[in-house]
């Protein structure tokens, strides 16, 4: 059976993609700004950065926070109204996530189009949770007057700014991962453009 | 370029995959090509060079300083803290390093008011120490990130605009220093219960370090909003910008 819903829809390919862009100027920015009073002994080079100072830095990672927080609005909204993220995103139980997992590092794992497995839905998720808390995060460092109580609730605005730039580290982790696993199976890069096609169910899952 | 695109493809998830890697390879180096195309773009062509962008950029912090006053409240409070706490030595920072710190001599220090004030006869350290004092052990914010804990004490400010008779509905109150810094900022902050003029730190009086003789103290506020060596106040409802805030630090620094 062949549905004509696409794999993708068009509300989280587009938001897909505008959240993209916007993290990436969010990171990028950010690195930036970490260069200014490096809390780790290293900085990060030149090329990778955004802004070219320090002023610049801040100006794109507190424009492109709006994008950001928009796009992962809309997101949210449509994922909750649609139930695609109680579908397609709530992390399975651990067993699948295990059988996944030792199938996907096998290469035994076949891809599905619009079919989420275990591993996929535990990464989403988790980045999900990550980037929420880093929002929270840098919201508590943007305004540790304001948002006080969320400074305080991070153990203070000097733990706080250590826990966003863990947080960021753990989105780049995701990162490294979601574009090694894109360039084993290509076709996803165009099913996440053009929304693809939703699979017909495979026999052999669950067996 | 393609050194940098090797060293992303290098990833130690795909070590593990050697006899995979050569049948993708080509792919990956396309990939990788992408994302770092995507890194150079925003990068390596000096995309906020563009006169666009930069209005952009610019357009976007002026609605984040709305935002920043919106979200300003008048009575709360940023956190204290016991005088254990105090970051020792207290760093010095300025635009400049600590050999070029500039002394005035205290006596003959007197700080200029004008603007939309009622009384504009300047004031001597003498008569800004008859005006009742407040302490306060606060977290002063880096807008580079870090912090640091100093003891501030000295005239609440809304006191001092009160006496001054400071227009409460003016927009701005400008500083300008002699070290020739210069900075504003908002009429709610000025008023704010912890914006004080401080004339003491850890105790003893202002050392030349943190701005001898007065330093506006707003634990509110970025540290670059938090101007010292001030020789001059003004009330006014035209933006007096700030020596940062024209080179692109958003305006309303509020913390």
């Amino acid at each position: 059976m062949r549905t004509g819903k696409p794999a993708h829809p068009l509300v989280v390919r587009v938001t897909h993609w505008i959240g993209a862009v916007a993290m990436l100027c969010m990171i990028t920015s950010g690195w930036q700004i970490y260069n200014a009073s490096p809390i780790l002994p290293f900085v990060f080079p030149a090329w990778a950065t955004l802004g070219g100072w320090l002023g610049g830095a801040l100006n794109w990672h507190f424009a492109a926070m709006w994008v950001l927080a928009g796009s992962g609005l809309v997101y949210l909204a449509y994922g909750l109204a649609s139930g695609h993220l109680r579908r397609d995103i709530r992390p399975a139980g651990p067993r699948a996530v295990w059988r996944d997992l030792i199938a996907a590092l096998t290469f035994r794992l076949a891809h599905r189009e619009g079919h989420y497995n275990a591993v996929q839905r535990l990464l989403y998720a988790g980045v999900l949770l990550v980037a929420l808390l880093t929002v929270a995060s840098g919201v508590s460092i943007w305004k540790p007057v304001q948002f006080g109580w969320i400074t305080w609730s991070l153990g203070g605005y000097d733990i706080a700014r250590r826990i966003h730039f863990a947080l960021m580290s753990l989105i780049v982790g995701f990162l490294l991962v979601h574009l090694a696993l894109v360039a084993l199976v290509p076709s996803t890069l165009r099913s996440m453009i053009t929304g693809g096609r939703i699979a017909p169910p495979s026999q052999e899952h669950g067996s | 370029m393609s050194n940098q695109a090797g060293r992303l493809i290098g990833a130690p998830a795909l070590s593990a995959v050697r006899p995979e890697l050569a049948k993708i390879e080509r792919r990956l180096l396309l990939r990788g090509a992408l994302s770092l195309g995507m890194l150079s773009m925003l990068t390596g062509c000096k995309l906020d060079d563009e006169p666009s962008v930069e209005a952009a950029l610019s357009a976007m912090s002026r609605f984040n300083d709305k935002v920043q006053a919106a979200l300003f409240s008048r009575t709360r409070l940023a956190a204290t803290f016991p005088a254990s706490a105090i970051t020792k030595p207290f760093p010095f920072n300025a635009y400049y390093g600590m050999d070029e710190i500039r002394t005035v001599d205290t006596q003959k220090w007197r700080l200029e008011v004008s603007g939309l004030v009622t009384e504009r006869a300047p004031w001597s350290l003498a008569d800004l120490r008859k005006l009742p004092q407040q302490s306060q052990i606060t977290r002063h914010i880096c807008v580079e990130g870090w912090s640091a804990i100093g003891q501030w004490s000295g005239v609440p400010f809304s006191v001092f605009l009160d006496r001054i008779g400071a227009d409460r509905r003016a927009r701005y109150v400008g500083f300008k220093c002699f070290d020739d810094y210069f900075t504003s900022i908002d009429m709610a902050t000025a008023r704010h219960p912890q914006t004080i003029m401080a004339l003491d730190y850890g105790g003893s009086p202002l050392p030349p370090a943190y701005g001898a003789p007065m330093k506006l103290r707003m634990p509110t506020k970025l540290g670059y909003k938090n101007p010292k060596y001030i020789a001059a106040i003004t009330v006014t409802n035209v933006n007096p910008g700030g020596y940062w805030e024209n080179q692109g630090y958003d305006w309303f620094g509020g913390s």
